[in-house]
């Protein structure tokens, strides 16, 4: 994959978040909020830091990505699509009967999703099995990338997953946290309080970076970072604003779970269309 | 008929618990195939996955006391490209881990092989918390995965091979006892083909698991009475040899199905749907009759809740009036296309009492 500079990160970024209002709107359920947070973080993994090949999306040396929230996919999907591990045009059938683009993701019906997600956390045992995997096999330069949501902290399982990773010193393992502070029910905080997650983790022996999720130059170095760091997993815990570009969604936790309708889809697709002024467009 | 151990029925019978068998089959199976790996979560020396340990320890892993994460772990191997067997009792995987094995492995077609290891009442004295009766009922619904209840320490290492070479994702369970080893390395073993261990002409025991010793020794106390009893190992619970348990059906007119497993929803429940729809002859079912267990000896148990050699001589005699009672119609050797064969006449409505109009509710 060629890689994009800033300011193509940037306008891909806008695409996939235009990308996922339209395939919200058609599919008239899903999950607007993260999806929308987390463009920059999936703009940075498919264009700038994965080693992947779309054409070949079976290749035994690539770099996995594991989307352990697998309600967020709309933001994975569109960012395949723009990748080009799928025709742009079937983001429109998400959710449909027959469809490639199911609900939640499913690994044997799309070509590019690693695994199958939904229940909150698997995603991380797998993450981490398949990091082991690597390990075994002595595969030093491939990496397994996994992206979890705040919320999903709550889970039993995600701190299985966490001590076995500590225990085992995956240092091939890069997580990244959407750290959004939304869920369904309303913000973490009040739902279940999840701080201090750095000290958390560090305490399950991770090494943990806090990055702003929104900008490409942090999200990078990073995930570079992370690259270098031996004998322990790495988790960047990146501060998202939930529903990022579209000024009615940002930071209310009602839009979690909810798609917009087509009047509102028409305001999020002009806002986005211009970020109100704050960068230019090519769409303009 | 198929070969197996003459020493059936006889008091020095070579006795091993079925865990041993998959033991066994995964030290051969470490040597045959380098991607086999080995999961425990905590419980490797009593799951028998010890031995897989020391000849291979770098392709044993060790998940500490955590069955959801080691469920998705085997996922993400096998995705990857390993083979992991997942060793742990089976009241906590599959049953603490059951989300993972729908979503992770079944649905996503993860070549894992989960190991129930202590099934049964015959767990003993751990007591019910311990004692896995529900383990098949749970496996059984999942699209993509084979369920197989092996009935002796040799057909467990057969399983073992079997589900190691096979793709896709396979539970099969132990126990944790010594029980008879019924067959021989000679017996055949094909997974989804069920085989008979006895001829009969008069009633068809279908079961699996180590309780099939139980038919075996009932089937000789009824021969004395003057019954011919057939036994069929039913070790393939899914996907169920249809074709095998019809023809057993069609053969005998009446069954028996044993199993050491909640009598709902287990292989017997199996046996019944394949029946309802194709041979539907008068059942009765031998099995763990919708309770919890207790503590006790594995015997003591087994006679208390209704598995034990009287219990299946019970449920024949049962079985075997039932099927003489008048008013039973046998169906018809080949159903035609489309055919429905009602087996009992329809029930009559009572007249309705009261006011003329239905109450209406709410």
């Amino acid at each position: 994959m060629p890689v994009l500079s800033f300011n193509e990160l940037k306008y891909k970024a806008n695409d996939i978040r235009q990308d996922i209002i339209k395939m919200l709107l058609e599919a008239k359920s899903g999950h607007s909020a993260g999806p929308l947070g987390m463009a920059e973080i999936f703009t940075s993994l498919y264009f700038a830091v994965l080693n992947h090949d779309p054409k070949n999306p079976q290749w035994d040396g690539r770099d996995r990505l594991v989307l352990s929230c697998g309600h967020t996919n709309p933001v994975l999907y569109a960012a395949l699509a723009e990748a080009g591990y799928f025709p742009k045009e079937e983001l429109m059938t998400l959710r449909k009967l027959n469809s490639r683009l199911q609900g939640h993701p499913h690994n044997l019906s799309l070509p590019g999703v690693e695994t199958t997600s939904g229940p909150l956390a698997q995603g991380t045992s797998q993450a981490v099995g398949m990091a082991y995997g690597l390990m075994m096999d002595r595969h030093k330069s491939q990496r397994v990338y996994l992206i979890m949501s705040d919320g999903e902290q709550e889970e039993g399982q995600t701190w299985e997953a966490a001590m076995f990773a500590g225990k085992y010193k995956l240092h091939n393992l890069t997580a990244i946290m959407d750290r959004n502070n939304i869920q369904i029910d309303g913000y973490t905080e009040d739902v279940m309080p999840l701080e201090n997650l750095k000290a958390k983790y560090q305490a399950f022996n991770w090494h943990v970076l806090e990055v702003d999720g929104h900008n490409f130059r942090e999200i990078i170095d990073a995930c570079m970072e992370a690259k270098a760091i031996y004998e322990k997993p790495t988790l960047i815990i990146a501060h998202t604003i939930p529903g990022k570009g579209v000024d009615f969604m940002e930071y209310d936790y009602k839009w979690h779970g909810s798609p917009p309708d087509k009047d509102q889809a028409k305001t999020a697709l002009a806002e986005l269309r211009t970020l109100r002024g704050r960068i230019s467009s090519e769409h303009q | 008929m198929v070969c197996l151990n003459d020493k059936i029925g006889q008091p020095d019978i070579e006795q091993i618990p079925t865990r041993n068998g998959y033991g066994e089959g995964l030290l051969e199976l470490g040597e045959l195939d380098k991607r086999v790996v080995v999961l425990t979560a905590d419980l490797a020396e009593s799951t028998r996955a010890d031995a897989f340990a020391k000849k291979f320890p770098e392709r044993f892993i060790e998940c500490g006391v955590a069955e959801q994460n080691m469920m998705g772990i085997a996922a993400g191997l096998a995705l990857y490209g390993k083979i992991p067997f997942v060793s742990s009792y089976a009241v906590f995987s599959p049953g603490r881990s059951w989300d993972q094995l729908r979503v992770a492995v079944c649905y996503s077609q993860a070549n894992v092989k989960i190991a129930g290891a202590h099934t049964g009442i015959s767990v003993g004295p751990d007591g019910a918390t311990h004692q896995a009766l529900e383990d098949v009922a749970i496996t059984r619904v999942l699209p993509n995965l084979t369920v197989v209840v092996p009935c002796d320490a040799l057909e467990a290492k057969k399983t073992t091979l079997a589900a190691g070479k096979m793709q896709g994702p396979v539970y099969f369970r132990f126990a944790r006892e010594k029980t008879p080893v019924m067959t021989i390395p000679e017996t055949p073993f094909e997974v989804g083909k069920s085989y008979a261990m006895r001829e009969g002409r008069d009633v068809a025991i279908i079961g699996s698991g180590p309780v099939l010793y139980n038919a075996l020794l009932a089937a000789t106390e009824l021969e004395k009475e003057h019954i011919s009893v057939m036994v069929v190992n039913n070790h393939t619970i899914k996907p169920i040899d249809a074709a095998g348990i019809i023809s057993a059906a069609r053969k005998c007119g009446a069954v028996v199905t044993l199993e050491e497993h909640q009598v709902m929803a287990g292989c017997g429940s199996a046996v019944c749907e394949v029946l309802a729809r194709h041979c539907p002859v008068p059942v009765e079912m031998v099995g763990m009759p919708d309770t919890f267990g207790e503590s006790g000896e594995p015997g003591e148990l087994i006679e208390k809740y209704g598995m034990g050699k009287l219990a299946v001589i019970g449920a024949v005699k049962k079985v075997l009036a039932r099927k003489a009672a008048p008013d039973f119609r046998q169906p018809p050797a080949i159903l035609p296309k489309g055919a429905i064969v009602p087996i009992h006449p329809l029930p009559q409505h009572a007249p309705r009492r009261g006011r003329g109009r239905p109450r209406k509710y709410g």
